[in-house]
C-alpha cells in the first residue's frame, strides 16, 4: 500500500470534484424545477397532462439512470440531438431527479390538510396569500428531509457520468489508475473524496434545516 | 455490422438472468447482514449502536459504483490474488443491500412502540421471545414497502456491474447496441425490460403502503 503516488494528482482530483459538484448543482435546481412543474401539473386539472406526467415519473423511476444516460448520449444523436458527456449527463440526471422531485413536492403538497387551506381563506387570505405563509412553510419542512437525502444519492450517482467520459472524480479516477496502476488507492481515496462530499452535504443540510425550521412543531 | 435479429433479443434475455441472479445474490447475503445492522441499532449498548450506524453511514455515503470498483480492481490488487468478478460483484452488492436495508429496518423495528416491549416483558416472555412475536411481526408489516421500494433500487442498481465487465442486462445492451448499430431499438428494448421488472414492484410497494395507511 502506497498513496504517496497518488499525490501529484492532487490538482486533477480537485478539478474533477469540483465538476462533480457543478453537475450536482446544476442537475438537483434543473431537477427541481421538473418537479414543482410536475407537481404543479398532477394537481391541476388538464387530465391528458396528469398522464403525462404519471408516465413521466414512472417510466424515469422504473428504469436504471445508467441506461437512460446511454439513451441520451448515445441514442438523441440519432435524432440530430448531439449532447456533449457533460451536457449529456446534466440532462439524464436533471430527468431522473425530476422524477423523483415531483412525488416528493407532491406529497409535501399534500401533507398540509385541507380545513387549514379553508382556515386562511376564512381569514380572508387570498389564494397566493394562503399559499405563501399557511401551504408552503409546513410544506417545505415536510418534504426537506427527502429532498436533502435525495441530494445525497444524486451527488453519488454523478459517479455514472464518467460512463459517458464526463470529466468528473470518478472518470478522474479512472485517469490516475491508468498512469499508476494503483488500484486500491485509487478508488479508496476517491471512495473517501465522495464519502468527505456526502457527509459535508448532510451536516450542511442538518444545519440549515435546524436553522430554517425552529418553529414549533405540530402535534 | 448487422441487423437487429431474433438472436440478439435472445442474448438479451439470457442476459437478463445475471441481473436476478445478482439481485438474487444480493438479497442472499445482504439480508440476513441487514437484520444484523438493524437489530445492533436498536441495541442497549451505545458502542455497537454507534459502530453500526458508523457502518450504514459509510457505505451510504459512497458510491455504489465505487464499491463496485474497489471491490473488483482494488482489493485483489492490494492482496495480490485473483478474485472472480461474481465474487467482487457480490461482496459489493451485498454491503450496499446491508446499509439500506439495515438501516430500513431500523426504521420499522423503531416504528413499534417501547411499550410493546415492555408489555412483552410483562408477560415474562424473554427479550428473543418479544423480538420474534411481538416486534418483529409488526415491524416486518411496517417496512415491507420500503423494502419492496428498495428492491427496485437494487435492481436499476445491478445495471452498474455492467460498467466493471459483468455480463448482464445492461452490459448485454452495450453488446448489442456495439455489434447491430441499432442504439435506439437496443436501449429502449433494455430499458422495457428493467421496466417490466420494476413497474410491478413500484405498484405492489403503493399498494402495501395504502393498505398500512388505512389500518392504523
Amino acid at each position: 500500500m502506497n498513496f504517496l503516488p497518488l499525490w501529484r494528482y492532487q490538482n486533477q482530483l480537485i478539478d474533477g470534484a469540483i465538476v462533480t459538484l457543478e453537475l450536482t448543482v446544476i442537475s438537483a435546481v434543473c431537477g427541481l424545477l421538473i418537479g414543482v412543474a410536475g407537481a404543479v401539473a398532477l394537481n391541476g386539472r388538464i387530465t391528458p397532462l396528469r398522464w403525462l406526467v404519471r408516465g413521466y415519473i414512472e417510466l424515469l423511476r422504473n428504469t436504471p439512470s445508467l441506461i437512460q444516460l446511454f439513451i441520451v448520449f448515445f441514442v438523441l444523436p440519432n435524432f440530430g440531438l448531439k449532447l456533449p458527456a457533460f451536457e449529456a449527463a446534466s440532462v439524464a440526471l436533471s430527468l431522473y431527479f425530476g422524477a423523483y422531485s415531483v412525488e416528493i413536492i407532491r406529497a409535501g403538497l399534500d401533507s398540509i390538510p385541507r380545513n387549514q387551506v379553508e382556515a386562511g381563506q376564512c381569514l380572508g387570505l387570498s389564494g397566493w396569500q394562503v399559499f405563501r405563509h399557511i401551504v408552503l412553510p409546513p410544506a417545505l419542512r415536510n418534504v426537506y428531509p427527502a429532498v436533502t437525502s435525495q441530494f445525497v444519492l444524486l451527488l453519488l450517482g454523478t459517479s455514472l457520468a464518467s460512463q459517458v467520459a464526463t470529466d468528473e472524480l470518478f472518470h478522474v479516477a479512472g485517469f490516475i489508475e491508468s498512469r499508476t496502476y494503483r488500484s486500491f488507492e485509487v478508488y479508496a481515496v476517491i471512495c473517501v473524496v465522495y464519502f468527505a462530499m456526502a457527509m459535508s452535504f448532510k451536516a450542511l443540510f442538518a444545519i440549515i434545516g435546524a436553522a430554517a425550521f425552529r418553529w414549533p412543531r405540530r402535534r | 455490422m448487422r441487423s437487429f435479429s431474433l438472436i440478439d433479443l435472445v442474448s438479451l434475455v439470457e442476459a437478463l438472468r445475471w441481473t436476478v441472479a445478482l439481485v438474487v445474490l444480493a438479497l442472499g447475503f445482504g439480508a440476513p447482514l441487514a437484520l444484523g445492522l438493524a437489530m445492533g441499532r436498536i441495541s442497549r449498548f451505545a458502542g455497537l449502536r454507534w459502530i453500526m450506524a458508523a457502518c450504514i453511514q459509510i457505505v451510504q455515503s459512497v458510491p455504489l459504483l465505487g464499491l463496485l470498483f474497489f471491490f473488483y480492481f482494488g482489493m485483489p490488487m492490494f492482496l495480490g490474488i485473483q478474485v472472480p468478478a461474481i465474487l467482487a460483484v457480490t461482496v459489493a452488492y451485498t454491503l450496499y443491500t446491508a446499509a439500506f436495508l439495515g438501516e430500513i429496518w431500523r426504521g420499522g423495528l423503531e416504528a413499534v412502540k417501547q411499550a410493546q416491549w415492555e408489555a412483552g416483558a410483562c408477560l415474562g416472555l424473554s427479550a428473543w421471545q418479544q423480538f420474534r412475536h411481538i416486534i418483529g411481526p409488526q415491524a416486518l408489516r411496517l417496512s415491507l414497502p420500503p423494502t419492496v421500494g428498495f428492491l427496485v433500487q437494487l435492481i436499476k442498481g445491478t445495471s452498474l456491474a455492467s460498467i466493471i465487465g459483468f455480463v448482464e442486462l445492461a452490459r448485454a445492451g452495450q453488446v448489442v447496441s456495439a455489434a447491430t448499430f441499432q442504439p435506439l431499438l437496443t436501449y429502449a428494448l433494455v430499458a422495457a425490460i428493467y421496466f417490466a421488472l420494476c413497474l410491478p414492484l413500484t405498484l405492489w410497494s403503493r399498494s402495501l403502503e395504502a393498505r398500512l395507511d388505512g389500518s392504523r
